[in-house]
């Protein structure tokens, strides 16, 4: 069995929808592929409200945008076909992969393929890190504000990137008590913003801390914390035990990169964005011409990056299969002055290092 | 306290109808369509299986179907990722001992 | 520091706050917001145009005091929660201090809770004066509390018993 399309999307995330919605807006046909039982990826998760711009969607809840993301899409019927429940096994050759749904196994010829396939949790090494209650910081997400249920009575929170500061945030809205925030690094990472909102509700941050092991048998009890110096080392004598039922490791994501290691593209490795990630040019195109990303798998950032990288890549792929176009070119720039503001000021600048990065790789290519 | 969220300050929880599953001989609640790690959770189960070489206890890491921590024995089935497969009425769940066992 | 345990210092927050003689004339808001965060729905969400940014939305946001009539309306649109309005002139002992809540549940008027500091400490006894949870608020209620004139600068966040 087998399909044919122009434009293939893998992953229905904020990254993978709205190139989607502007390649199928733009009048090519589009497959959009997610492996989940519904589209949204981890946008329909955020209960916070964004930043950015009022232009675009600032101070809407994260998973109000997400609704607005399916009902444009669910008005391109002509020109979107989307499948749920369905994941890409693997390319083969530069313009074929397989389908495996729960019902069958296919394959689908395409023209460019743009590859949004976010990212996964890091884990952190420690004594006990294994046992039943520590959770990624995503999974307590999941948990609480898709199935709603609260991940326990009692959360240690590790990392205080936005991420850290945001779940524990809405742990407490869950009824969940945040018994600490725990940060390596002498201060906080994330917004300062999201750390006063907690801080005041009277969660402590422990920065220039870190958790030496997860204490319990059969599952999280207690977690012991010690103090580290300027250089990450620990502080001799300064341990501690906390109480809690459940420990959260908000300690970065990975981009999810194997499909363009299959498809033979170039990786290069930015500390900065979240690890390896497939070298690409600002038009969201990989070193194989066929092959576009967008969305965390091209360097870990915000949903709201992923939705204007997403859209540069569904226009740009649009483009090189139908030639250019004006609406093509105000997307784009529209997009792209977009990033640009929301990647300026310092909060903005580990990000633009790691771009620069990317830029360089992409010169010397 | 139960572990369920009754009223949430920004969100509402849509639920499929109550089931009923068996967990380790016991019967036990859910809700349909939920994962079933989620249905354990809810009811106090966080242990999910024992690792392969130190018998370690192990529950769900990542949630969503990537870190394959959450394996159980679902209907007889080993290896089935709990916490993205839906919960069904009548559902048999147990711990799985480290790989399980595969019958031919 | 802010920078390293989220509570703003008195230093930090004289940049934001407005003069003694503002606060005589009545209610006012105080926008804590410290970093260049891209973010500017506190602009737009002004009736009486009193918050700008010259040069974008990384800009910190600059409050013009004379021009704020101390309505609100800014408090549940900060993404950050961090907009307050504080009335100095709600009683010759007591402050009326308003903020952003996205708890439940939600106070009622004439209930006292608790007043927390910057550090989640409980500092005195707050009545709620006001509770405004309009739809356009999205979920996000500005509640009223009237606090002792000397925690004024301190009180951000309420517990309910």
């Amino acid at each position: 069995m087998s399909r044919k399309t122009e434009i293939l999307v893998v992953g229905g995330g904020p990254a993978g929808l709205s190139a989607a919605i502007v390649a199928a807006q733009l009048g090519s046909k589009v497959l959009l592929v997610d492996d989940n039982p519904n589209l949204g990826g981890q946008l329909v998760k955020q209960t916070h409200r964004f930043f950015g711009s009022s232009a675009r969607d600032a101070g809407i809840r994260g998973f109000n945008i997400a609704e607005q993301l399916l009902e444009e899409a669910a008005g391109l019927k002509k020109n979107l076909t989307i499948l749920l429940n369905t994941s890409i096994v693997g390319f083969y050759g530069d313009t074929e992969a397989g389908l495996l749904s729960p019902e069958r196994y296919e394959k689908v010829t395409f023209e460019r393929v743009i590859v949004c396939t976010g990212a996964v949790e890091n884990s952190l090494n420690f004594e006990n890190n294994d046992l039943p209650g520590v959770y990624g910081a995503g999974a307590v997400q999941t948990l609480m504000n898709v199935h709603g249920i609260r991940p326990g009575n009692r959360i240690l929170m590790v990392g205080s990137g936005n991420i850290g500061l945001i779940v524990s945030y809405q742990l407490m809205q869950a009824g969940v008590q945040v018994v600490g925030l725990v940060e390596a690094m002498q201060t906080i990472g994330g917004y300062l913003v999201h750390a006063s909102k907690i801080r005041r509700m009277g969660v402590p941050i422990y920065t220039g801390h870190t958790i030496v092991s997860a204490l319990g048998t059969g599952g999280v009890a207690g977690a012991k914390l010690c103090r580290l110096d300027e250089k990450f080392q620990t502080v001799p004598n300064t341990e501690f035990d906390v109480e809690c039922d459940c420990i959260c490791l908000a300690v970065g994501l990975s981009p999810l990169i194997e499909l363009f290691q299959q498809a033979d593209c170039k990786m290069v490795h930015v500390g900065e964005l979240g690890g390896l990630v497939p070298l690409h040019d600002v038009n969201m195109r990989t070193t194989n011409p066929h092959v576009y990303v967008a969305g965390d798998a091209s360097g870990i950032e915000e949903a709201t990056t992923a939705i204007l990288g997403g859209r540069v890549a569904g226009a740009r792929a649009t483009e090189s299969i139908h030639g250019e176009s004006a609406e093509a070119a105000k997307v784009i720039a529209d997009a792209s002055s977009e990033l640009r503001t929301l990647r300026s000021g310092s909060t903005g600048e580990r990000i633009r290092w790691g771009r620069e990065k990317i830029e360089k790789e992409i010169a010397a290519c | 306290m139960s572990l369920r969220i009754g009223d949430h300050p920004v969100l509402s929880f849509k639920k499929g109808r109550k089931v009923s599953f068996m967990f380790e001989g016991q019967k036990m609640e859910g809700f349909e369509g939920e994962p079933i790690a989620a249905a354990l959770h809810a009811a106090g189960v966080r242990l999910l299986r024992h690792s392969p070489h130190k018998h370690r206890p192990r529950g769900f890491f990542c949630a969503i179907g990537r870190c394959s921590s959450c394996m159980m024995e679902v209907d007889g089935e080993v290896n089935v990722m709990t916490c993205i497969t839906p919960l069904k009425e009548g559902m048999v769940v147990n711990r799985q001992e480290g790989h399980g066992v595969i019958e031919p | 520091m802010l920078i390293n345990d989220g509570i703003i210092t008195r230093e930090e927050l004289a940049t934001v706050l407005p003069t003694d003689e503002r606060f005589k004339k009545g209610p006012v808001a105080i926008i804590e917001c410290m970093q260049d965060i891209p973010c500017d729905p506190c602009v737009s969400a002004c009736p009486s145009k009193a918050i700008s940014m010259k040069s974008g939305i990384t800009d910190r946001p600059k409050l013009d005091a004379a021009r704020c009539i101390g309505c609100g309306l800014c408090v549940p649109r900060c993404p950050g929660l961090a907009i307050f309005v504080l009335d100095m002139t709600h009683a010759p002992r007591s402050a009326a201090l308003s903020l952003p809540y996205e708890m439940q549940p939600v106070p009622k008027i004439g209930q006292v809770v608790k007043g927390l500091d910057r550090s989640g400490k409980a500092v005195c006894e707050a009545k709620v004066l006001k509770v405004m949870s309009a739809k356009k608020f999205d979920k996000t209620h500005v509640v009223t509390i009237e606090i002792p004139k000397d925690r004024a600068l301190d009180v951000r966040a309420i517990r309910l018993a």
